[in-house]
Formats: structure tokens, sequence, C-alpha cells
């Protein structure tokens, strides 16, 4: 027994599991605490004229008269069951609606890391490449711009400007999926995920100049230097091979990020996503909902992270030696 | 030798250039062909697009009352009567109705030939058991209320259907044509219609994406005379406003209804025009006469004198709207310059707080909403620094649209923003707020022996003239009473592109001439 507790997969397991439980418990509670329920959500100032028949009606109708522990254990145990629960405003399961959303999230977080690290790496080489130079402050000046401008009204801009200006407005179609209509798709998400990129190249950027600087200073890039390594293949492969660990690090955080933080975007820009499908879920209050997206992209975050653990050991010997 | 840092950074820099050219290059090429498809799709197959911030939160329509699903439902349910662009009642599903018995019976005489989109074929019994059902405290109809002077229901015939009413009710014609009281087949259950509507309306469901589109397809069997114009009507989520407006800009969405005045503004482009609607909904602060200082009437007539409402409007609205009394109907409106007070008089505001004793000034807990609708914390700002200036302080708590309901609902404040909707007719407007017995008094937090005589005086008033005459006085008995302060009634904006014809705006909301509507 102690055998297996102590085995890393096995403690990793309990690991999640632990988390998952806390992100349940946590959102469960949070929900609860929110004011207002269904009712007043679907009837808004409309519920203050329901006679007390008909609110118990009501919340017989949406299980909100059961006690919160039973709700709670109910719900639990639907999800082990695969069941995550049912959105009465789309007519769907929750189930449905997260193998819609989920894919639609992922791609727009795919697509803005890509941005991001063809914004972000590029960058903080050419900031490192010369510290205090022209070339470093203005690294740094696209860095600060991506931090401090606010992701809604970059997106607001961008297509407000495109549409008036242009009539380039792809989003303003019915949104369709990579599978339905690639090119469209493309189209659709080449914007949100150059807002989103463009948010996170920033820390990308700062950690890949830290990273370069940190490891170009080490001893084993003079000694290649000396060696006669070429210039190319010693930035390339000596220097930004080992800075790859930061920044994946970085990009897997961002990435995790990007699973349930690219709400305000998927607004703007129409795109259906998981972070829509909670925002819908709270206006709505609709538990189930809420609280089954949230424990998937929770599951979700676990598991970028163990890839970027994963990733780890084949970028860096020495994670794999240990 | 070279810089070893310039190299790298020319294939960096190359390679994400090279990336970046390849995406945009990918999407402006595509770009013309998606966004002509689109528009290709609207003009030329007879679809028209209209956009929304959210789909439905119920496809049933006895319990809808979201604004989107309203709009929604109207185009898909009959109601025994309806209303013309004026909000005059005209024939509906039923094609007469005649009051009998000193107004106690209703007789109302059913359309024959209607149809259900089903196929099967309406008549008394359908409207009978949706009544029924509608009254029947169980199935938590938002219009039970509305039925509250319905006794019994009968159907001696096919196509007769008779009310009997504990008294006579001349708003009840006017109050049927909601699409809360909608009617439906007694073979239907709720469950039933919320996956799938089964109405007698101009359009049906022809599909939908969750959270992404609705689509209705023009019903061929429309009882009216006048068929839809369109073949299929889209409703496109865009969940930002402004969102809206580019995809209008960029031939994306043909029509488009905004409240928010600044978007308005912006959505009003060469290929884009906006029309601007007087409606029925109301800005106002609600007092609570039930809590603290605000039970004294003079409190409250301090408070109505110390506002000026049209510096309200121009500062939170853009001027885009009217000044107005408790009314807003235009068959019965109330006159603003007749209330105490029709334009800002500190002495006299001072003068009250003395007469009530609180020369040295007050201070009522008020609840805004942010993000219910657009300008409810500018207008709780400009009553706040006007308020201010006759020593009454309004100490503003900014809530959560969801919280704000919640609040409002337990009537837990002492005075509230808000923007309340309005009816055709007034006792379905203010008789559940400002009766003794109404369902939202606990909300509305003033009644008295004369509103209840008013109100019941008109409920069995049949001739307009009369009952003009006593929502006067109904309304000259809310504002000496400082019950609450009406602030404006503000427009409601319909952007339509160009091509898009035949629509008309009405001053509900209400999108039901979207069976009048041509595209091209």
């Amino acid at each position: 027994m102690r055998k297996i507790i102590h085995h890393r997969a096995a403690r990793r397991g309990a690991g999640i599991a632990g988390t998952l439980s806390g992100v349940a418990v946590l959102v469960f509670v949070m929900l609860r605490a929110i004011p207002g329920d269904q009712i007043t959500a679907g009837l808004g100032t409309e519920a203050a004229a329901l006679s007390p028949a008909q609110r118990v009606a009501l919340e017989r109708y949406y299980g909100l008269d059961r006690p919160l522990v039973a709700q709670f254990f109910s719900w639990i145990g639907n999800v082990l069951t695969g069941n995550l629960g049912y959105s009465a405003r789309a007519q769907r399961s929750v189930l449905d609606l997260t193998l819609h959303s989920l894919p639609v999230t992922l791609e727009l977080a795919v697509l803005s890391i890509v941005l991001a690290l063809l914004i972000g790496v590029p960058l903080g080489m050419l900031a490192a490449s010369r510290p205090d130079a022209p070339r470093d402050a203005f690294g740094q000046l696209v860095s600060l711009a991506g931090l401090s401008i606010p992701a809604f009204l970059l997106a607001t801009t961008l297509l407000s400007v495109l549409a008036s200006s242009y009539g380039f407005n792809p989003n303003g179609q019915g949104f369709a999926t990579l599978a339905e209509n690639p090119g469209l798709n493309l189209q659709q998400m080449f914007l949100p995920a150059l807002v989103l990129g463009f948010g996170i190249a920033a820390p990308i950027q700062r950690t890949t100049r830290t990273a370069v600087l940190e490891i170009r200073s080490d001893d084993f890039v003079r000694t290649a230097r000396a060696k006669g390594v070429p210039p190319r293949r010693l930035q390339i492969r000596h220097v930004l091979g080992n800075a790859l660990v930061p920044i994946t690090t970085m990009t897997g955080l961002q990435f995790g990020y990007l699973l349930g933080g690219a709400v305000v975007v998927e607004q703007i820009f129409s795109v259906p996503g998981i972070g829509r499908q909670v925002l819908l879920g709270i206006q709505q209050k609709e538990y189930a909902v809420v609280q089954s997206t949230v424990l998937v992209i929770a599951l979700a975050f676990v598991v970028v992270n163990l890839l970027t653990d994963a990733l780890y050991r084949v970028i860096d010997p020495r994670v794999r030696a240990s | 030798m070279r810089h070893p840092s310039r190299t790298t950074f020319r294939a960096a820099a190359a390679a994400g250039a090279a990336a970046l050219l390849a995406l945009a290059g990918c999407s402006s090429s595509s770009t013309s062909g998606g966004g002509g498809s689109a528009s290709g799709g609207g003009a030329g197959g007879g679809t028209l697009v209209v956009g929304v911030t959210s789909d439905p939160d119920t496809l049933f329509p006895w319990k809808a009352t979201q604004f989107q699903a309203v709009n929604v439902l109207q185009n898909l349910y009959g109601t025994l009567t309806e209303l013309d662009k004026d909000l005059n009642t005209v024939p509906g599903l039923a094609t007469a109705w005649k009051a009998s018995d000193e107004g106690r019976t209703l007789t109302l005489t059913l359309r024959e030939g209607v149809t259900f989109a089903d196929g099967s074929a309406f008549d008394s019994a359908d409207a009978k058991s949706s009544l029924d059902k509608i009254m029947d405290e169980a199935t938590a109809a938002v219009a039970a209320s509305t039925l509250a002077s319905v006794k019994s229901v009968q159907a001696p015939d096919p196509r007769t259907l008779v009310l009997k009413l504990n008294a006579p009710d001349a708003a009840l014609p006017s109050n049927l044509a909601s699409v809360n009281v909608a009617m439906l087949s007694s073979d239907d259950t709720e469950a039933a219609l919320t996956a799938k509507p089964n109405g007698t309306g101009p359009f049906t469901l022809k599909g939908r994406v969750a959270s992404q589109s609705l689509t209705l397809a023009a019903n061929p069997k429309y009882w009216g005379q006048e068929k839809p114009k369109v073949a299929a009507v889209e409703f496109r989520v865009i969940p930002d406003e402004s969102s809206i407006v580019s995809a209008m800009q960029s031939g994306n969405v043909q029509l488009a209804v905004f409240n928010d005045p600044l978007v308005a503004r912006t959505a009003a482009t060469g290929q884009v025009s906006v029309a601007k609607t007087p409606q029925l909904s109301y800005h106002a602060l609600q007092l609570n006469s039930r809590r603290g200082e605000l039970g004294d009437k003079d409190v409250r007539l301090a408070i109505q004198c110390a506002v000026d409402r049209e510096q309200v409007l121009q500062t939170a609205a853009l001027g885009e709207g009217e000044v107005t009394g408790p009314i807003t109907s235009p068959a019965f409106r109330s006159d603003p310059a007749r209330r105490p007070c029709p334009t800002r008089d500190l002495a006299k505001a001072a003068e009250h707080l003395a007469k009530a004793g609180k020369s040295g000034g007050v201070t009522i807990k008020t609840i805004v909403s942010q993000g219910e609708y657009a300008t409810s914390v500018n207008e709780a700002q400009s009553l706040k620094a006007q308020l201010a200036e006759a020593k009454i302080n309004l100490d503003l708590e900014v809530l959560e649209s969801g919280a704000f309901v919640d609040r409002w609902v337990a009537a837990d404040f002492d005075a509230a923003v808000a923007l309340n909707g309005g009816r055709p007719d007034p006792d379905g407007m203010y008789g559940r707020y400002f009766t003794s017995k109404g369902n939202l008094n606990k909300v509305a937090g003033y009644s008295s022996p004369e509103l209840d005589r008013l109100f019941e005086q008109g409920r069995t008033t049949t001739d307009q003239a009369a009952r003009k005459a006593i929502y006067d006085k109904v309304a000259a008995e809310l504002e000496d009473n400082a019950a609450w302060v009406w602030l404006f009634a503000g427009y409601n904006y319909t952007a339509t592109a160009s091509g898009v014809q035949g629509f008309t705006p009405m001053a509900n909301g209400s999108l039901q001439y979207l069976r009048t509507t041509t595209v091209q």
C-alpha cells in the first residue's frame, strides 16, 4: 500500500482528484452565494409577481426545493456517471454543449498561443540581442502595449475599424466550425486569436528576454563560442534551446488561462466557446451548466499542466535524467 | 565576423512575419467570399437576419419575460387579440368580442380555419384549455394575475369562448394580446413546446443552434390576409451591441433593435438607417414609502421637487427621450406639467423637508443596476448630484443586474433607479403595482384607498373618454403623493440595412411586424 502511495503516478492522480474535488465544492458554494436563482434569472423582475404557490411550483421544477447537500451529491453522482446535467435554456445536455464549445476554445487557444509565440519569442530574442539598445526598447514597448491595452478595447476597435472602413467582419456571419467550413472558421478565429495572442505575447517576450540574457552569460555558451560553433547554431540550439523551459512554463500557464479566460473576446467576436458557455450559465443561474463546465475547464487545465511537464522531458535532458 | 544576434533576429523576425502574413493573407483572400455569401444569402434568398444579443432563454410562451424570447415567440404563437401599430386592440384568433351581463361576461367569436404548425385545428377547446392552464397556479404562468378577473371559461361550441368574470374588466381584451396568454394546442405540454414550438403565428421554428442562432420559416398556413414576406428570419446571436453594429456595417445583419442611444448613433452610417420609436417603458426613481424616511410624504415630495428631469435625460441619455408622467400609453398619456413641481424647485423641496422635520437633510439608500440597461448608473449619478443640493443624500448601491433583480423582487430597498416596462392599458401597467392587493404592491411600496377605488372604477368603465379621465386622476394621485419620481421615457432604435422595407417598430418594442418586412 505504501508503495502505491509513493508511486509518482498515484500521487499525481491523488493530487488531481483533490484539485478537482476542491474546484467542485468551491464552484458549488460560490454559485449559491451569488444573489438570485434560476427563477429570478429567468423571470427577471416579473418574479416579484409570483404567488407563493407559483413560486413553490417553480422551485420544484428547477430542483431548488431539495437540500443543498442532496443537490451537491446528486450532481457529483451524475458527473461520475458521465451525466453533466441539462441546460433548459439551450435544450441540450451540458455534455453535448461542451463537446461543441470545448473544441472551439481549444482551437482559439492554440491559435492564440501560436501567434503569441510568433510575436513574443522573436521580440524577446531581439530585445536580448543588445540590451538597452533601441531594439530592446522597442521590444519592451511592444510588450508594455500588450500588457496594458485591454483585450476588449483592442477587440472592439479592430472590429469596428475593419467593419466600417473595409467591410471586413467574418464574425458577423454565423459561426462555422473548423470541420464545417475551414476557410470561414480561420477567418473568424484570426482576429480573436490575434487580440488574445498580442496580450499573451507580452509575458512570453519578457520571459524569453530574461532567459536568453541569463543563458548567454553561462559558461557553456562562452565555451561553445570559443570552440567555433556558428552564431546561428549557437543562438538557436544552445541559447534558445535552453531558454525553452521557462518559455514553455509561461506558455502552459497562459494556455490554461485561455481555456476559461477568453470570455470577453469570445463575447465581442461571437465565438461560441466554453467561456461564453459559463457566462450564459451564470447569467441564467443554470447551476449544472456552470458547475460541470467549470469542472471540465479545471480538468483541461490539469491536462495542460501534465502535458507541459511532459514537454520538459522532451526539451530538457536533465529532467529526463532525473 | 557578423554579430550573431543580428542573424538570429533576422531569422526569427522573418519567420514571425511570414506566419503573420500567411494568416492575414488567408483571411483577406477569403473574406470577400465569406462576406458575400452571407449578405447574398440574406438578400437573394429572402432571409432576413436580425442581430440579437442573446437567444431566447425559453421557448415556452407562458413563462417568457426576456425581451428576446418574447420577440421570437410573438412570431410563432397567436393570441386571441392583437395590438396594432398604434397599440389599439384588434382581432387576433378571436374575430370579435362582446361584453354582456353588465360586463361580467365576455363572449369571444373565434376565427375559423386556423391551424397550429403541426396541422391540427385551433378551436375553443384549445382556447379554454390554454386559459384554464394559465390560471392554474401549478403552471406558474406569468400572466396568471392578468386573468385574475376571470372566474371561469366555457366553450359552448368550437367557435365560441365565454369568459365569466368576477367583475367587469375593461382592460381584459388588451391584456389578452400578450404572448404570455398565447393559445396553445390542448394536446401540447410545456416540455414538448419548449423543445418544439407549435403555434398559430406567421412563422414556424426552422432550426436553432443554442447561443448562436434561431431561424424561423414563413408559415404557409398562417391565417392572416398578409402572409410573411420573407421566406425566413434568422435571429443571429451577437452578444455585444457594438459588434452587431459592425455586423450591420459589413452587411451581415439587416435589422437590429438597440436601446442604448450611444450605440444607435454609431450605427447610423450610409448603409444603415436608424429610426427611433418612443417607448411605453419608463425610467423612474422608485420610492419605497414603507421604509424609513420615505414613509413621510413630505420627504418624497422634497425629492420630487429637487429633481430636474430634463437634466437627467440630457446627461444620462443624451437627451434621447421625453420627460414623462406615470402613464406612457398614447391613449392615456399623463401630462408631466400637471405634477407638483413640474420644474425643479429647490425652495419648495426645502419647504417639504422642513415640514417633515428633516431640515438637516436625509439619506436614502438607493439600489442601481449595473448592466441591466445602458443609462442606469448615469441616471443615478445625475440624481445624486441634484438631490445633494437639496440636502438629500442618495446613498447609491450599484449592483450586478442579477443582484439588483433579487433585491428588487424582495422589495429590499429604500429607493431604486429602475427602467420598468409599460403596457398599453394603464390598468395592466399599474393596477398590479399600486392597488393594495396588487401582486407587485410590495415592490411598489405605496397604495391608498383612493387608488384602489380609482383602479376599480377604471376596470369597470368601458367608455374610453371616461377611462382617460379616471387614469388622469390615478396619475395625479400618484404624483401628488410622490409615490415614485417618474423621470423620462426613452426611445428604441431600429437599425435597418438598405434593402429592408416594411418593418414597423412599436412602442412596446414588439417585432410582430417582421411578417410585413421585405428584404432585397
